[in-house]
């Protein structure tokens, strides 16, 4: 037996070198920790400055009385004697009523959902269910390609192309309009739901499949009646991602939406958007105008509303997944 | 092959043989099982028992190279004919797995799923039989007042009697269980025994196992298998306490597997 002298760790040589190596390593794990702190909080940051940037330049329509004389909120949503729901910012009498916007932006975002989560969560479960590893192999790249187009080639495309076949096959007056914005939206919003809804199907286990296939289901049967459900928080969760992009997306409405503020309920009718109008004006409207300050209340608007309807879909994803799991 | 006291088999496989690709996973598999009892199935991992109790109702078909060759009958049928109804089949032999899956749905969902799928009831015979099937398993007087709930929030017990009640329903005539208590605690597994005692009487059972006390306990024949060979098959008794085949006495007295 040795001598009962324990050696401490720091006294033997080994124990130094260890520790100067431990030393080191600490040292570039805290580093690591606060670069990785640093650029979570400059995101954050850089978020709420832009909001706090953009509310900014919105306050005036409430406090300035100058721009309230020509753009407060009763102004911007309620009739105007004689004129009713006008845009006309650039004008001798402007007019700054944003309910025509307001409807175009909601018609072309539910026409570019209603066409794009049928379409993307259907090619989803079948890619999912259906489709030969080939086959999936083939489809899921293809489809997700499409979301990595700029969307100012989609918006060309839109306009150029879709927008002729469309009007020759409707026959409608105008050839740029809500249904043409809203589908070429969908080609933007498709990629999106399609990824989300096909990872939420593929999650779904296995051992539910073959507990359906056991008891003489058809595949199909099984897609629609085990799949499905059991991938519903997923894919609605794809829906409100899908919805956020449609509400936000800039390009492909200003090139093939006609851009003309029209209130109405036609789908035929040309539109104008929040995000097209947006990008149009902003470049040559004059500083600290009362029009500046109600395209930044435009674009607070808009952010408030994607930020509500993220979080009622967040909200809802919650409960749907709760009632699934239990614990109700 | 064995004859049992005349009594036809319910499910008779004759020189089955079954490869995944190059591997030869069953050799020359002749086996009956008689109905209304039940026949449990023992041997080693990677023996081959899961892989002929999912022969019965063509579970394989789904994974991709499985090859067969040999005669499987149901009632002196084949159901590897080309014009069997593989889903008919299922629905007449159920399966009931190692880890209880239960649909990601309501309890109610989970069991009027096969009625449903089948057609075999109206919205209004539906609830009742429902509640039927719920009854046959023990579980409707500690359900009756969640039915909504998710199936996925009750115990790992509930959940594998539900699994049960929900191939009750579509009236089978078969029901294989792969292991259906190895992921339950001895109390849970004691019970799901009884109800196999139970079930017994009007369905033919084919239960694989690793517990070959589970075996002794509940069974009235037993099949060993070893290296996807059939070594031996006869009541449960005889196995246990006479066996025929000295790899038989080896697994069963515990010198390996």
């Amino acid at each position: 037996m040795r001598s009962g002298r324990l050696l401490s760790p720091e006294k033997t040589i080994e124990g130094k070198l260890l520790q100067k190596f431990r030393g080191s390593e600490r040292l570039t794990d805290r580093l690591a920790a606060v670069l990785i702190k640093g650029c979570a909080f400059v995101a954050i940051v850089a978020l709420v400055l832009i909001f706090v940037f953009i509310g900014k330049e919105a306050l005036p329509i409430f406090t300035s009385p100058e721009v309230r004389t020509e753009a407060d909120l009763g102004k911007l949503l309620l009739p105007q004697p004689e004129r009713g729901f006008v845009w006309q910012p650039v004008s001798e009498r402007p007019a700054y009523s944003i309910l025509p916007l307001l409807a175009g932006t909601l018609k072309a975002t539910i026409i570019a959902v209603v066409f794009a989560v049928p379409l993307a969560v259907a090619a989803a479960l079948f890619t999912s269910e259906f489709a030969t590893p080939w086959a999936r192999e083939v489809i899921k790249p293809a489809i997700e390609i499409l979301a990595g187009i700029p969307s100012v080639v989609v918006g060309f495309f839109c306009l150029m192309v879709l927008a002729g076949w469309l009007q020759s096959a409707f026959g409608w007056t105008y050839r740029l309009n809500a249904t043409t914005a809203g589908i070429g939206l969908s080609l933007a919003v498709i990629p999106i739901v399609y990824t989300v809804s096909e990872d939420a199907f593929s999650s779904v286990p296995q051992r539910f499949r073959d507990g359906s296939v056991a008891m003489g289901a058809s595949r199909w049967q099984t897609a629609w009646r085990v799949v499905l459900p059991g991938a519903s928080p997923g894919v609605l969760a794809a829906c409100v991602l899908g919805f956020g992009r449609a509400i936000g997306e800039t390009m492909i409405v200003l090139m093939a939406s006609g851009n003309a503020a029209v209130l109405s309920w036609s789908a035929s009718d040309s539109i104008r958007t929040f995000s097209a109008t947006i990008a149009a004006e902003l470049g040559e409207v004059v500083m600290g105008s009362p029009h500046y300050h109600v395209l930044f209340f435009i674009g607070a608007f808009l952010f408030v509303l994607t930020f509500f309807i993220n979080l009622t879909g967040q909200w809802w994803v919650g409960r749907l997944q709760k009632k699934l799991r239990g614990g109700s | 092959m064995r004859d049992i006291k005349g009594v036809t088999p319910k499910l008779e496989t004759r020189a089955l043989d079954l490869f995944y690709g190059h591997f030869h996973a069953l050799k020359q598999v002749s086996v009956s099982i008689r109905p209304r009892a039940i026949t449990a199935i023992i041997g080693p991992s990677g023996c081959g028992k899961s892989t002929l109790l999912r022969v019965f109702n063509r579970m394989n078909d789904t994974i991709p190279g499985v090859r067969l060759s040999g005669e499987v009958l149901l009632d002196g049928q084949s159901i590897y004919s080309r014009n069997t109804d593989i889903q008919r089949l299922r629905k007449k032999v159920g399966m009931v797995f190692q880890r209880p899956n239960p649909f990601p749905l309501s309890v109610f969902e989970n069991v009027a799923y096969g009625p449903k799928i089948h057609r075999l009831a109206n919205s209004g015979d539906l609830h009742e039989q429902v509640e039927a099937s719920l009854k046959q398993t023990g579980l409707w007087d500690d359900l009756k007042g969640r039915l909504n709930a998710s199936a996925l929030s009750l115990s790992p017990e509930q959940q594998q009697r539900l699994c049960i009640s929900r191939l009750l329903a579509v009236e089978p005539e078969v029901l294989l269980m792969d292991e259906p208590c190895s992921a339950l605690d001895p109390i849970a597994t004691a019970q799901i025994e009884e109800l196999l005692m139970q079930l017994k009487t009007q369905y033919t059972i084919a239960i694989v196992t690793h517990n070959m006390q589970q075996a002794a306990r509940i069974s009235d024949e037993t099949a060993y298998m070893l290296l996807g060979e059939l070594v031996e098959v006869g009541q449960t008794n005889a196995v246990f306490t006479r066996p025929r085949d000295p790899r038989t006495e080896q697994y069963i007295s515990g010198r390996f597997g």
